[in-house]
């Protein structure tokens, strides 16, 4: 293919001439050859649109290919196809009932994206008679060809259009799962049109087969039904069993259904989601026990039910003894934690000797010494425990060191050390913090530290409602796979969009983040009798009481007003998100 | 990321599609759109591995403003780039398409066949994709024209009618001598058992698949015992399946079942799944297993599992194999049954007994006896589930029955249909205490 020549007879098949633009494109290689594409394109123009109008007499087995090469000519260059009037080709084809037209609708929806003249955006408005034209095609098109008008509908649907929801519901029987998925799209969006009462229960079974397809299949479903369910929960509401985990599904298959299953609990079923999560926390893989211990855990806090059966459990004897020898587990058992202590009193708990190396991980024992610090008016030999950590304060890791400062009784103890030996400024800050909000107001921090926790974690974080319907209607399809990465359920987006207002005052300033940040309680003024009273602190004129007062007092405030904000509202997550942060 | 690109994404599929061997070279790939550079499935394997070794490994993996979406089969990954929002479940469902397509065409989908067939690959990845939207998928019809033999600059020059029909699946000119159409019904079960014994999940997937030797351009319409119709023709008495969710080939005349629940359509020639369907039983589970497991820590544990055949006496089931799954250092295997015979498979750290036939109604019992190492490992133990295989002939679950099947052709020959029904383990586990 050299440059100059005639190339007008070498390409007699309009096919070819598209694949090798294609190709070319592709392929071309910018410093080398670009001098010949401008020139073969324009020598190709001159051929192309003849080529083309003569096409526009109607041959059966290139109206397909007529399609196709309008949007590839236009994606090449968008002003000429414009200009050339071949959007009235385009037009023209869809006029037409050979089912081959679905092309042209593929086209047309693709152009008008990025058209580049008003003209052309406006010729490619949809009307009522022409998604009836393509309903009415969707018995005649192959199986792609019915996912693409039934995209299409959904993108440009008309304000009017009772008819549609009857002639669509049809597709909810295709093998095919993508056309199945579109068709409960259009739905959804019609329903939500015309009749948002409407239960749609049609739909419930066609997505519950879609779990019988292949993996990939059944994860972008379960995408789709985590949003679904958020929007319209009682469309699954009968077919929890559906998304019990089975042992050979994939990881992402199984995180999936765990976040599904929670957000379909109610008191009807509590009962048995609580004994299916417990079987998950024998599982091997870690993530998905963590997710499935603290739904279990958040779950029983809320029903009445679960505390029941937790309470025959035995104290020291946790349900899931395969979690404690995972020394990530520990982490989990925090969790797990509550739900045994809080009907039981734990005697005489020896960790060390119990869980045995475990505890030599940092994080593991940074956990147990917030279990220690959280629990402590039930584990009757804290005070020693904690000391024991105490003793080794200088040698043990940051993470240790600043759980040890929140769990310990000991506050002067532990704050002069944090203050004047500790070599890390989180530390030393963290010390200061407590040291100044004992000093000036021990009520409020008793109301900070002791503040209950909110419920929740972030598994089962809500979308917030205005993007949740923009993700259902118009176009929620798989969602943007970006939302699949960024965080499950779509909980970055969620974080993304504003409008969540304790996320400000956690950026409020590192201090008071700090504060939100306390989960321990400090529980001054229960345990041992004999400790000294935290009322020996530093004054105000003191180096301390300087560093402080820049944000302390204003985030004091906040830090309170956020913990009770926080805990008035269930299903709030950034809080909790931030204490996981803390807590690593 | 933009959350409201969400809202006006394209719905175009793929930019690129690959094949890859495990290592993640590629092996053949095709550029449909020009809009991704092709360069960058190099990054597919380390990424994909990464995520994997994070745990959070996806089928839809971000690389800078590419997504990989991919599928594997056997020792080969099938992998579409794509840049817009396009539909997910669409780019799945033409993955699977393809390796099918590949499968009829080579017998199966690995590196070996990829690498024989280069020519004939990318004839059908120029065919079955164009500028990124799916076009035909049906075997039968690319086989028209993409053949084994074929080199390129032989292929016809127009695509024969039926890409153009409106029976898109069907080519003109179809002749037999014999005139036959045979149906299988096939049911899968599926049960979930929890550890306490408790039937947790029991659905039937069910299939009904046509191989049809009929010339021509015949129309076939099935009747089942099927609980809507009955009801609405006024014989809800007699015995009905009532079908949760039933699934078509795209030949069916979807808008008639849904009116009046007539199945009718224009069959592809050959084998094809015409139907599936799915329905909750609360039947007794077919084969129910019980195992007690006695584990003496540093020298032995011992297994006693019981399998029960809980259908009718007249019917019988075959091969049926009850895998059971063991530690991972267990030696000395010994075995002991009332019926059957059972070997070890320390690749799988499972026990398969395998029962050739076992009739309904009927108990069985096997001991087996394994050595524990003296040294205790520390590492966490999965629990698998006990899972079954076996196959019933002659049996369903549902009920459902095939009460005809009728052919009309205008040359108005007379077309033998055959049936039969078999059930047979889908997803079958029990949970282990």
């Amino acid at each position: 293919m050299t440059v100059g020549k005639d190339v007008s007879t070498l390409f007699p098949d309009v096919k070819l001439v598209y694949l090798y633009l294609m190709n070319l494109r592709a392929k071309t290689q910018p410093d080398k050859a670009i001098m010949a594409v401008n020139t073969f394109v324009r020598e190709l123009r001159k051929i192309l649109i003849p080529l083309i109008r003569a096409l526009a007499m109607r041959t059966r087995t290139c109206a397909r290919l007529r399609a196709v090469c309008v949007a590839k000519l236009h994606d090449i260059d968008p002003l000429l196809v414009e200009e050339q009037g071949f959007l009235d080709a385009l037009k023209e084809l869809l006029a037409d009932s050979n089912p081959m037209v679905l092309n042209a609708v593929a086209a047309i929806t693709e152009i008008s994206d990025s058209a580049q003249t008003d003209t052309a955006a406006d010729m490619l408005c949809w009307s009522g008679q022409l998604i009836n034209k393509l309903l009415t095609a969707l018995n005649e098109c192959t199986e792609w060809g019915q996912v693409f008008i039934l995209d299409a509908v959904a993108n440009y649907m008309p304000t009017e259009n009772n008819e549609g929801a009857k002639r669509v519901s049809p597709r909810l029987a295709h093998a095919n799962a993508a056309v199945v998925l579109s068709a409960v799209k259009v739905i959804m969006k019609l329903l939500e049109m015309l009749d948002p009462n409407s239960d749609f229960q049609e739909a419930s079974a066609p997505l519950v087969t879609l779990l019988s397809s292949e993996p990939e299949i059944q994860y972008v479903a379960l995408r789709n039904i985590n949003l679904i369910v958020q929007k319209r929960p009682d469309i699954l509401k009968q077919e929890l069993k559906v998304f019990f985990v089975k042992y050979n599904d994939p990881i992402y298959v199984k995180l999936e259904k765990l976040d599904i299953l929670i957000r379909l609990t109610s008191a009807a079923n509590i009962a048995n989601v609580l004994a299916e999560l417990k079987e998950y926390a024998t599982e091997v893989d870690v993530d998905f026990v963590r997710k499935a211990v603290r739904a279990h855990r958040s779950l029983r806090d809320q029903s009445r039910v679960g505390c029941r059966a937790l309470r025959q459990h035995p104290a020291g004897s946790h349900p899931d003894q395969g979690e404690l020898r995972c020394p990530r587990g520990h982490r989990s058992h925090q969790d797990i934690f509550p739900q045994v202590s809080q009907q039981i009193r734990v005697r005489h708990w020896h960790p060390v000797r119990k869980l045995g190396h475990p505890l030599d991980e940092p994080e593991a024992r940074a956990s147990m010494i917030w279990i220690i610090g959280e629990y402590a008016e039930r584990i009757d030999n804290a005070d020693e425990l904690l000391e024991s950590f105490l003793e080794g304060f200088a040698d043990e890791q940051t993470a240790v060191q600043l759980q040890l400062l929140t769990s310990v009784e000991l506050v002067q103890q532990a704050l002069s050390l944090a203050t004047q030996e500790a070599d890390n400024p989180d530390l030393r800050d963290r010390g200061y913090i407590y040291w100044r909000l004992l000093s000036t107001d021990p009520a409020a921090a008793k109301q900070v530290v002791l503040a209950e926790k909110p419920l929740i974690s972030e598994e089962t974080d809500l979308l917030e409602p205005n993007l949740l319907d923009e993700l259902i209607c118009p176009h929620w399809q798989p969602g943007p796979p970006a939302a699949f990465v960024d965080g499950r359920g779509g909980g970055q987006v969620a974080k993304a969009t504003k409008g969540l207002p304790s996320r400000l005052a956690a950026e409020a300033g590192g201090a008071a983040a700090a504060l939100l940040l306390v989960v321990a309680t400090l529980a001054p003024g229960t345990g041992a009798p004999g400790r000294p009273a935290v009322s020996v602190i530093p004054t105000q004129e003191s180096l301390i009481g300087d560093l402080l007062d820049i944000d302390m007092s204003g985030g004091a405030a906040t830090a309170a007003a956020a913990m009770a904000a926080a805990s008035a509202s269930t299903n709030q997550q950034p809080v909790i998100c931030l204490a996981r942060d803390w807590t690593r | 990321f933009n959350p409201y690109d969400l809202i006006h994404p394209g719905i175009m599929s793929a930019s690129a599609i690959y094949f890859l061997d495990i290592k993640g070279k590629v092996l053949i790939s095709r550029n449909y759109r020009g809009d991704v550079p092709m360069s960058i499935i190099e990054k597919f394997m380390p990424l994909l591995m990464e995520r994997e070794e994070d745990g959070t490994l996806q089928p839809i993996l971000p690389c800078e403003e590419v997504y990989f979406l991919y599928i594997k089969h056997s020792n080969v990954y099938i992998v579409a780039t794509t840049r817009k929002n396009s539909n997910a479940s669409l780019v799945f469902t033409f993955l699977h398409k393809v390796a099918s397509i590949f499968i009829e065409y080579f017998k199966d989908l690995e590196e070996e066949s990829i690498r024989d067939n280069f020519v004939i690959i990318y004839e059908l990845l120029d065919e079955v994709i164009d500028f990124g939207f799916p076009q035909t998928t049906d075997t039968r019809i690319l086989q028209e024209y993409i053949t084994q033999e074929c080199h390129k600059l032989e292929v016809a020059p127009k695509p024969p009618p039926a890409v153009t029909n409106q029976v898109s699946w069907r080519p003109d000119g179809i002749k037999y001598r014999k005139n036959e159409v045979f149906l299988d019904v096939i049911e899968n079960v599926n049960l979930l058992v929890s550890a306490s014994g408790n039937v947790l999940q029991s659905e039937i997937n069910g299939f009904i698949n046509l191989r049809t030797y009929l010339s021509g351009m015949p129309e076939l319409q099935l009747g089942l015992n099927d609980k809507v119709l009955f009801e609405s023709t006024g014989r809800g008495r007699n015995k009905s399946v009532e079908l949760e969710d039933v699934k078509f080939h795209q030949c069916v005349r979807l808008s008639r079942f849904e009116s009046d629940r007539t199945i009718s359509f224009v069959p592809p020639d050959g084998e094809f799944e015409l139907m599936s369907y799915r329905l909750n039983t609360h039947v007794k589970p077919l084969i129910w297993v019980e195992s007690v497991v006695e584990r003496h820590v540093h020298s032995r544990v011992e297994y006693m599992v019981k399998a029960k055949s809980q259908f009718k006496r007249r019917s019988t089931a075959n091969n049926v194999d009850i895998i059971v799954p063991v530690p991972q250092d267990v030696d000395s295997p010994k075995f002991k049954t009332t019926a059957g015979s059972c070997r070890y498979e320390p690749e799988t750290n499972s026990v398969v007994w395998s029962i050739k036939s076992f009739p309904g109604g009927k108990e069985h019992i096997m001991r087996a006896h394994f050595g524990l190492p003296s040294v205790e490992t520390d590492e966490l133990e999965a629990r698998p589930p006990v899972s079954v295989r076996f196959e019933i002939p002659y049996f369903t679950v549902s009920g459902i029955q095939v009460r005809y099947l009728k052919v009309f052709e205008k040359s108005g020959y007379q077309a033998l249909p055959w049936v039969r029904y078999i059930t047979q383990n889908g997803d079958y586990q029990l949970r282990s205490q």
